[in-house]
């Protein structure tokens, strides 16, 4: 019983201190930046306390982010966990927004909204999840690096898709699509009115669905397992029986399918449009989202956090170049990797220690 | 004279590739992952233009990049070597960091989100053709890839670089200090990326956003590519080149689309890393920390 308490009292240090360590240093070099400036930290972030939780349409914001953020975040933390590195998202989330405003385009004006929004997500899992086949499949088949593979993947998507919509579907003078039919997400201001003028909408329901279900996914079935093992230990899971290339396949082509359905939040959720550029950037925010959160339901907080400094670098635009926040974000990422292998020896070190002890007194 | 062109024109391209693959050869080969040298290109394009900003001189530009490359490969040295930090996501993170750094400082320095002050290059006075040649840098990056190989079979400091990458437990025993090995070809490799994106700046006069635009992936594909050696890496390098220079020509016919000729390069990619040219092994203790 004891042992046990303290197993969790473990995990969840391992868990806690790392980030908020990351979190500290990175805001002591914001700190030095906002006074490289010449301005003040303390009225800086001000501002961007006030320009999102503060007050309403920022707060909204905040959660329409969040919720990209959280769906590009998991499809990283899902392939991480059988071991792979998958820098697919951006194109992915892309791919997913297009294949739903594609088949929202499709429909006919006036379909019942369920089917219609249900066909539009199955198209941005199926489009995304397409992505995350293609580079699953040059992983397991030839054994690529799924790094460099999925960074070109990236690069072929989107060139891809600004082809596709800047000669055969765009609203003329424009770099976007039509708007779709059918399939649209209401606001969440519908339900919550302060929220007015913001862009979130039900999408984020989906986004905490899926986190759900990704957790049940990795925790509760033989896939689950099986994608533990060989992210841990690979020779040791190959040699239990497990495929090694069928595990990173279905990895990367589920990390791909939840990256792609992160575009309904943009076209089915607010827009009602595929954009050329509309991932900007949101893919790669999800491998710091999954590098600090680590577990699904931990990607669903440190994505709030991501959408705040984002959303928060429009409103310090006054006083700081909203790039500040690019910049801070990558030295979360920076600081979260470089303390979490002393913290986490840290922690055992004292565990030793303290069962020593508790060894010499008895 | 068309083809003559083209050379020179492939030849062009593959600098920046050519001095980022040897850095990343040299740093892979020791037994940690390359994959900042985006952020190292990117960093040395911005130091380079800020150096030729400040100095006036095209030869401040060169100081300035092997410069950020090097500030950028001390970062990475800091937390992998020294921290045991994850070696992908710092790679991830340093990118990350080159893109938010260098917008900022372009917004602090230049008051521009979009690119700087013009800096000047190397035979201005002269034509297009003369004017690739009387950059240094031009014969710099085409050395680099013969002075690696050089080093690498030749010296003592190449045996104990793959030592480290191979076999670090055997280095340590044999008396190789593998932290500071790593650490100096950490370093080179930020110098030599620096010096790349400090080319593609002085081409082009001036430093724009995300200029580099996957450069130092497509270099560290060529290194795959050229299973870590250095002379296979460089005509993996060029290879790129002369696939981009095609692009651009066929570009100017317009046969296809700029989109989907801008995809030939990473299809290229992909495929020569189907395995075609033969498997490669890559460095035993590669990203496995100390």
């Amino acid at each position: 019983m004891r042992a046990r308490t303290s197993q969790i009292l473990t995990r969840v240090a391992e868990a806690v201190f790392p980030p908020l360590l990351a979190l500290l240093i990175a805001f002591v070099v914001g700190d030095v930046l906002i006074l490289a400036f010449g301005k003040s930290p303390a009225a800086v972030y001000r501002l961007l306390l006030e320009g999102t939780w503060r007050n309403p349409y920022g707060f909204g914001q905040v959660l329409y982010k969040a919720t990209t953020y959280a769906f590009t975040g998991l499809a990283f933390a899902l392939a991480r966990r059988a071991g792979l590195f998958s820098i697919g998202a951006e194109g992915q989330l892309a791919a997913g927004a297009f294949g739903a405003a594609v088949v929202g385009l499709a429909l006919p004006v006036g379909t019942p909204w369920a089917p219609a929004a249900g066909l539009c997500l199955v198209a941005a899992a199926f489009a995304g999840g397409s992505v995350g086949a293609t580079a699953g499949a040059l992983k397991a088949v030839f054994g690529e690096h799924e790094v460099i593979v999925t960074i070109m993947v990236n690069f072929i998507v989107l060139a891809a898709l600004n082809w596709v919509v800047a000669t055969r579907l765009h609203d003329p003078e424009t770099l976007h699509t039509p708007a779709i039919h059918a399939g649209a997400f209401p606001r969440l201001s519908e339900v919550w009115p302060a929220l007015h003028g913001s862009a979130a909408n039900f999408t984020i329901v989906l986004a905490v669905v899926v986190v759900g279900a990704v957790a049940a996914l990795l925790s509760l079935t033989k896939y689950g397992y099986q994608a533990t093992a060989v992210g841990l230990q690979r020779e040791a899971a190959a040699a239990a029986g497990i495929s090694l290339g069928w595990t990173w396949f279905i990895a990367l082509t589920l990390s791909g399918a939840i990256a792609g359905l992160g575009g309904a939040n943009f076209v089915l959720g607010y827009k009602g449009y595929y954009e050329d550029g509309m991932a900007g950037g949101a893919g790669f925010s999800g491998i710091a989202v999954a590098v600090v959160g680590k577990s699904p339901f931990g990607v669903l907080f440190v994505a709030l956090l991501f959408a705040t400094l984002s959303q928060g670098g429009l409103a310090i635009h006054a006083s700081m170049p909203k790039q500040f926040v690019e910049v801070l974000q990558a030295t979360v990422i920076f600081t979260m990797a470089a303390v979490t292998p002393g913290v986490r020896a840290m922690i055992a070190g004292s565990r030793v220690a303290r069962r020593a002890a508790a060894g010499e007194a008895s | 004279m068309k083809l003559l062109s083209m050379v020179e024109q492939t030849l062009r391209i593959a600098i920046p590739y050519l001095f980022a693959a040897a850095g990343g050869t040299l740093a892979e080969r020791s037994g940690i992952v390359s994959l900042a040298l985006e952020g190292y290109m990117l960093a040395g394009a911005f130091s380079a233009v800020l150096g030729g900003f400040m100095t006036g001189s095209a030869w401040g530009a060169i100081a300035g990049g092997a410069f950020g490359g090097l500030v950028f490969a001390a970062l990475h040295a800091l937390a992998t070597l020294r921290f045991k930090a994850n070696q992908i996501v710092i790679g991830v993170a340093l990118n990350l960091l080159a893109i938010g750094a260098t917008r900022l400082f372009l917004k602090l320095v230049f008051h521009s989100s979009s690119n700087s002050a013009r800096v000047s290059g190397f035979g201005e006075s002269a034509s297009a053709s003369v004017a690739t040649f009387a950059n240094p840098l031009f014969f710099v990056g085409l050395l680099t890839t013969p002075a690696l190989a050089w080093m690498m079979k030749r010296t003592a400091f190449g045996l104990r670089v793959r030592a480290a990458g191979e076999h670090p437990r055997a280095a340590e025993t044999l008396g190789v200090d593998v932290g500071r090995i790593r650490l100096v070809a950490v370093l080179v490799s930020g110098v030599l990326a620096g010096l790349g994106g400090a080319y593609l700046a002085i081409e082009q006069h001036q430093f724009t956003d995300e200029m580099t635009a996957g450069r130092g992936f497509i270099a560290l594909a060529a290194v795959i590519t050229g299973s870590w050696r250095p002379v296979r890496a460089g005509v993996a390098c060029l290879l790129f080149a002369a696939a981009e220079t095609l692009q651009i020509q066929l570009q100017t016919l317009a046969v296809l689309p700029s989109q989907v000729l801008s995809m030939i390069p990473y299809v290229v990619t992909l495929i020569v890393l189907t395995g075609f040219v033969g498997r490669s092994e890559e460095p035993a203790a590669l990203g496995k920390g100390a």
